[in-house]
């Protein structure tokens, strides 16, 4: 645990001081070591997040044959780039195409790819986006303001169950020739939710 | 449960609210809130499912009103008395006072790397073969248990069509509750928009469930 103090807003200091508490019990009783818990935070904060996924979908745009193995077995060919474990166990990429937008939610809890996106974001844990995602997707989108052709199909995904899903978005025009790296750089984090799409080349 | 965490068909919450550049974490507790949820968890003391099942049976109106992490430590302070890990009044008093249970498999620094990479798989060899096959059309069953279960309110009753077959794994309703792994079929089962919400669905649109077996019966 840390010693420095907290900068939480006053309405928060409650739930800040029950965890710290919990933290130090349990510290002193054995069952946790402080190593671990900053090695963990550390990991979430630097080392997982959206740039993973970017470089999953990136190379899918790239290379065919990976892209069919991210059809055929998700958890497999993303473990290809390195990317697997914790809420990442069994992966399922839906691709958008051919009239077809897909959309991730977890209307029951947080579930989330975490090896390919990081942790989720306040917004994906929330009551609005957790009720809403479901039943007017199309409205949710428009939020995001991602205005979809109105014979656009919404695939939504509500991941009830242990499978993760990851969106991969369309590849945007004007990309012939991009490497890898160039082309990852346009996936954000919404566009493999769904909430988003993949960015335009700039000009 | 019909809990306050099935959320899903529900008005009234408002706009999503993205926020620009949000970080990781909002507040150094969060981290730690995260952190050590993890690290106890690594004890395997309890299933993740009767993990969410902590968090779930919170009253509806404290889990509607609560930040997410404040959720999962409200969830773990129920579980870490429950499993005896603590006592109420080492919680209340935040001083240990009893002797801690003797846990073999302490989450050390050296381990959060490859803990977190390998991650907890709950896929698991099948002891039956599967009832329904892609393309067939289900009904998920109309059901009401007080107990943890992960079939949406909003499916129940409602007709769909199996569109993967996705393998045999944990099943959380017995998971939840200590009664065991129980391994059952897992189905990606798709339900139209309107299906699911009449009128107001959307024409073409649709919504995917992965449900277990016994939440579905033959249409």
């Amino acid at each position: 645990m840390s010693d420095e103090p907290d900068h939480d807003h006053s309405e928060l200091s409650e739930v800040a001081a029950r965890v710290r508490a919990l933290e130090t019990l349990l510290t002193e009783k054995g069952y946790i070591d402080t190593g671990a818990l900053d090695a963990i935070v550390e990991t979430y904060e630097s080392k997982i997040g959206p740039r993973n996924g970017a470089r999953v979908v990136a190379r899918a745009w790239a290379d065919p044959a990976y892209r069919e193995r991210l059809r055929t077995d998700a958890t497999k060919a993303i473990a290809e780039l390195g990317y697997s474990g914790r809420q990442g166990e069994h992966m399922v990429a839906v691709e958008n195409g051919a009239g077809v937008h897909n959309l991730i939610v977890c209307t029951l809890c947080s579930c989330y790819p975490w090896p390919v996106l990081g942790l989720p974001p306040v917004w994906y844990k929330s009551p609005p986006y957790r009720s809403r995602a479901v039943l007017e997707p199309r409205a949710v989108l428009k939020e995001f303001g991602v205005t979809l052709p109105s014979d656009m199909e919404i695939r939504v995904w509500d991941s009830t169950a242990e499978t993760r899903y990851l969106v991969v978005p369309e590849r945007p025009p004007g990309t012939e020739g991009f490497s890898e790296e160039q082309l990852a750089s346009l996936v954000t984090r919404d566009s493999m939710i769904g909430t988003g799409l993949a960015l335009a080349p700039a000009a | 449960m019909n809990g306050a965490q099935d959320l899903g068909g529900m008005m009234g919450f408002g706009p999503i609210a993205p926020e620009p550049n949000e970080p990781v974490f909002h507040a150094q507790w969060e981290g730690r809130a995260l952190a050590v949820t993890l690290a106890v968890g690594a004890h395997h003391l309890w299933s993740i499912d009767e993990g969410r099942h902590a968090r779930e049976t919170l009253a509806p109106a404290e889990y509607l009103s609560k930040s997410y992490y404040d959720i999962w430590i409200s969830g773990l302070e129920k579980l870490v008395i429950a499993h005896g890990l603590v006592t109420p009044e080492e919680l209340a008093t935040g001083r240990a006072a009893t002797p801690p249970r003797a846990l073999p498999r302490k989450l050390t620094v050296d381990r959060v790397a490859p803990s977190l990479s390998a991650g907890s798989p709950c896929d698991r060899p099948a002891t039956a073969s599967a009832a329904f096959r892609v393309g067939d059309k289900v009904r998920a069953r109309e059901m009401n248990p007080k107990s943890h279960t992960r079939l949406p309110r909003y499916a129940r009753g409602k007709t769909g069509v199996v569109e993967a077959v996705c393998g045999s794994f944990v099943f959380p309703d017995t998971s939840a509750h200590g009664q065991g792994e129980s391994p059952q079929w897992l189905y990606t089962v798709r339900f139209t928009a309107r299906e699911l919400w009449g009128a107001d669905g959307d024409l073409g649109s649709s919504v995917t469930i992965d449900a277990f077996e016994p939440y579905l019966e033959r249409s």
